[in-house]
């Protein structure tokens, strides 16, 4: 089995390590870094409890390997919350009420980020499929619907106190 | 401190107070088990059969044991030498742990293998090689009963010489029968088979515990994705010959359970037994496709349902005949006494004189289990049934199902209501509900909309389902979990500044307990539910409880808790009457404060009152402010509801779009509106997901047909509506704050709703019936039949 070593910026953090080729990169964040806010919940892609971003970009961290993060920029649940400001995700995702077991509520959030990146003015149609590869048995969707609304909502009214969106891996 | 008149503001019942546990959850700092990480912990993977049903020849580990990490591998065979090859299921029966000589459906447990790391459990669970010989399948239930159906179970042919676990029955068989000799003479009787699918509770975590067995203390600790830590203390205890005060389950954040994480798996016990052989702590993760095809299914009842009824539609007797399919191991999780649950609920809302019930249930070669999937033991089947059939009826007497179920709904005052089949309904008021539910949504307009669209050749569909609900088991007496009886309990400790904890022997799975046991202690003691942390899930230190599921938390539990904290100010009264020297009679209770009567300046806060309690008490008083309450309910409550949904199908594809949803809940009492309504979103999408998508099917073979979420389609937010929501109140008259529960109310009433609503499109081509999950498949080939299809 070959080993490489990996640097990877997470969360505005460097991190380098030795790891499988084979390594999921879920299982890298998970198990090696300790950063156990991302989860797995199938195995074919299909849930979305793993998404992450990547360079800016929503991935599911169980369909690549650590290797291919090499170099890049990652974005966790964990780098949401800025100097002890919840973003406003998280904020929407409380005021809401869109979790309740909490399973699926990181992959769903970066998910939504992803999709606010794209669009900053969702359609309730648009933000149903934005996350249509994230997969919730709890809530209904309802809830997750509105707290991304108000996340939107937020993220367009001017905030001189935060860094502008849009730029990867270093969060917002 | 300080006192004011008007006392503290209470978020009690009734609120929509913001949930305490999401602020670790949207940090991404939750505690689920496969975020636990020991030293020197260990991986286990399990190797399970391809076959469904197979003799095992030979296993060979030789291989796997030389993969780089490997450390253990542990079989059938090594499990029968130290008497845990089998261990008992929450239905009396045994169930194999890891098969010994035969494997009775796909994906059964043959070998666990234990290694430094996921890769190398997984790597040596590969290298592991079983010689199995392949034996004839039985898959159709009906074909089980077959005299020439091959015996699946010779373990037990002593006591169980057949392939029928069981016959139950219950209800007065010749009044029943009477009636419907009757019915047939001068009345009407209707009739309908249908099967409602094997389906799965999948929720997005999967099972899976870490076991560390502390070879110093003798004390094992078993962190697992559990909904009844204590019972499964008590049940490892039993199982494993430990003593039970050296069992710790810890029930960590649980990212789902549904009543999937009510039974004990085999997984559960290979890693306790792979903790103690190796001395060093080892962790298994169920993978999807093993949650999917080898974790407790739910429903799988195959029914024939009669009514007779009068001309006019007046209902006088149900008659049900049920073949239930258990799979390999009777694992049906349910409390003892009812070997088919509650299903004799299914008189359902209506005011039936006569019923019975036949339930036989049979082994075949399929995943064991017959769990409580967001439901109280088999209610689901049982409203369906009563709300497929309530239809069925309306179309031959040429009534509106509306007026159907007027005409036949229990009345209010009728209430407490003795049912047929012996259950006491506690209170209802199911015209009320419906109604509601009919002016919410425009029942009329919709009706006139769908005899316009359907002269125009579109098809519209508008469906009901006035469901009534049985929750809450206990009381004790009648209900028992493997002998436990089906009590529960909270205990509350009051620190001298008057803050809160409390502990509970119910356990959340995302119901958001920590909110809504705060908000009813928040209540009692007139409080701030932020003053109150609510602790569960740890066998070591929250008191002895039966778990979540079946919607027990809050009838049980809820009650357990709303008592323990009366506890807690009736003593607090006494303190309060020593403090300002009066006699208790003389105190009136305002929230979070007890004054004289006729002299409101005179009072002591709960704060003072708890600090008194702890530096200065009464000599005649035990010292501090806690309180402990084992709560055995009386009677179980009974939710109810009704809701209506619209569809639209599309003439060329088949596809159901649900226009519109809307349902009507009653459950008592409310603790938190927030969380009962996500709670109804939720179970309504759990209700959704079996009417039109989800099924676990098999092939003939036995192979599992949705043994992923590619297969095993779950709704997303696209197929998912954006559901209407409503109550009415008409609070238990039993339970100490008059709640119910409510989480599984939706998941119970929807599919039939949906169901109804599709047939109710078509009904004028003469379809009855269409038996779930109605796929565009389904529904094109009933178009192309009655020459509706476009394509």
């Amino acid at each position: 089995m070959s080993i490489h070593h990996i640097h990877v910026t997470i969360n505005g953090k460097h991190y380098e390590g030795d790891v499988e080729a084979r390594t999921l990169l879920v299982h890298w964040l998970r198990d090696s870094l300790r950063l156990t806010g991302t989860h797995i919940g199938c195995d074919t892609s299909s849930c979305g409890a793993c998404t992450i971003l990547v360079d800016g970009k929503a991935v599911k961290s169980c369909t690549m390997l650590a290797v291919q993060a090499d170099g890049r920029e990652l974005l966790t649940v964990e780098g949401l919350e800025q100097n002890g400001k919840l973003h406003p995700l998280q904020e929407g995702f409380h005021v809401e009420h869109a979790l309740q077991c909490g399973y699926c509520t990181p992959g769903m959030m970066m998910a939504a980020l992803a999709l606010l990146k794209r669009n900053p003015s969702p359609s309730e149609q648009e933000i149903r499929e934005g996350i249509s590869g994230n997969l919730c048995r709890c809530t209904g969707y309802v809830n997750i619907v509105k707290a991304i609304q108000y996340a939107a909502q937020k993220l367009r009214e001017p905030q001189p106190e935060q860094v502008p969106a849009g730029s990867g891996g270093g969060g917002e | 401190m300080t006192t004011s008149s008007a006392g503290p503001h209470v978020h009690g019942l009734g609120e929509p107070y913001k949930r305490k546990e999401d602020a670790r959850f949207i940090r991404g700092k939750g505690n689920y088990v496969d975020d636990i990480q020991l030293p020197g912990m260990l991986y286990g993977d399990i190797v399970r059969s391809p076959y469904a049903h197979a003799l095992i020849k030979s296993i060979d580990t030789s291989k796997a044991l030389q993969v780089p990490g490997v450390v253990a591998v542990i079989t059938g065979k090594d499990l029968e030498a130290a008497g845990l090859a089998w261990m008992p299921t929450l239905s009396g029966d045994s169930e194999a742990v890891l098969a010994v000589d035969r494997v009775l459906y796909q994906m059964q447990e043959v070998a666990f293998v234990v290694a430094e790391s996921r890769y190398a459990a997984a790597d040596g669970a590969a290298a592991v090689e079983v010689d199995y010989e392949p034996l004839p399948v039985v898959v159709d239930p009906h074909k089980a009963l077959a005299p020439d159906a091959p015996l699946l179970r010779p373990d037990k042919k002593d006591r169980q010489p057949t392939n029928q676990i069981y016959h139950w029955e219950t209800g007065d068989r010749a009044a029943t029968d009477a009636a419907f000799a009757e019915a047939e003479q001068n009345g009407i009787v209707v009739r309908q088979d249908m099967y409602i699918p094997r389906i799965h509770p999948a929720p997005i975590e999967t099972c899976g515990c870490v076991a560390d067995y502390n070879t110093a203390t003798g004390k094992l600790t078993v962190w697992m994705t559990s909904q009844a830590p204590h019972a499964h203390r008590t049940l490892f205890a039993i199982v494993s010959g430990l003593p039970e005060h050296r069992i710790r389950i810890i029930s960590p954040d649980v990212g789902g359970g549904f009543g999937n994480k009510v039974p004990v798996y085999p997984g559960y016990v290979c890693a306790v037994v792979a903790a103690l052989k190796t001395g060093r702590p080892v962790k298994w993760i169920e993978d999807r496709t093993e949650n999917l095809t080898s974790t407790g299914f739910a429903r799988d009842y195959h029914i024939h349902a009669e009514i007779a009824a009068d001309k006019d539609g007046t209902v006088k007797a149900l008659r049900v005949y049920t073949l239930a399919d258990h799979g390999a191991f009777d694992a049906a999780a349910q409390p003892t006494k009812f070997p088919a649950g509650l299903f004799h609920i299914c008189t359902g809302s209506y005011d039936f004189k006569h019923a019975h019930v036949a339930v036989d249930a049979v082994h075949t070669n399929k995943a064991p289990g017959g769990i409580a999937y967001r439901c109280s033991f088999r209610v689901t089947e049982a409203s369906y049934l009563i709300e497929r059939m309530m239809d069925t009826l309306a179309r031959e007497v040429g009534k509106d199902p509306a007026e159907i179920r007027l005409q036949n709904f229990i009345k209010p005052e009728a209430f407490p209501y003795r049912s047929a089949l012996g259950w006491t309904y506690d209170s209802g008021n199911y015209e009320g509900a419906l109604r509601l539910a009919m002016e919410k949504i425009g029942y009329e307009e919709l009706r006139r909309e769908q005899a316009e669209r359907r002269a125009r050749g579109e098809l519209m569909g508008i469906g009901i389902s006035s469901f009534t609900e049985i929750v809450g088991a206990g009381p004790g007496k009648h209900f028992d979990i493997a002998g436990i009886q089906m009590f529960d309990s909270c205990e509350i400790r009051v620190h001298p500044t008057g803050k809160v904890l409390a502990r509970i022997g119910v356990q959340t799975q995302g119901q958001g307990h920590e909110t809504t046991f705060a908000q009813i202690i928040a209540a009692e003691l007139g409080i701030s539910p932020d003053d109150v942390d609510v602790e569960h899930g740890d066998t070591d230190t929250a008191p002895y409880g039966l778990g979540t599921y079946a919607s027990r938390s809050t009838p049980v539990g809820g009650a357990a808790t709303a008592v323990a904290a009366r506890k807690i100010r009736d003593k607090a009264r006494k303190i309060a009457a020593y403090l300002l020297e009066v006699g208790e009679e003389d105190l009136e209770w305002e929230p979070g404060r007890f004054y004289v009567r006729g002299s409101p300046s005179k009072g002591k806060t709960i704060q003072e009152i708890a600090f008194a309690a702890y530096t200065n008490c009464p000599p005649y008083l035990e010292p501090g402010l806690e309180a402990v309450n084992y709560y055995d309910p009386p009677n179980l409550t009974y939710p109810f509801g009704s809701y209506i949904c619209v569809v639209d199908i599309d003439r060329g594809t088949g596809e159901v779009h649900i226009r519109r949803f809307l349902a009507v809940d009653d459950c008592g009492t409310v603790i938190n509106p927030m969380i009962v309504e996500g709670q109804i979103h939720g179970g309504l999408t759990q209700g959704l997901a079996p009417a039109l998508y989800e099924q676990l099917a098999y092939d003939e073979n036995g192979n599992v047909l949705g043994s992923n979420f590619q297969d095993y389609l779950i709704p997303t937010a696209v197929e998912t509506p954006r559901w209407e929501t409503a109550r009415t109140v008409t609070p238990s008259p039993h339970h100490p704050i008059g709640a119910k529960g409510v989480g599984e109310s939706p998941t119970v009433g929807a599919p039939q709703a949906i169901a109804n609503a599709v047939v109710d499109a078509l009904a004028h081509v003469g379809v009855r019936h269409i038996d779930i999950p109605i796929t565009p498949w389904k529904v094109w080939a009933i178009l192309k039949e009655k020459g509706l299809a476009t394509a």
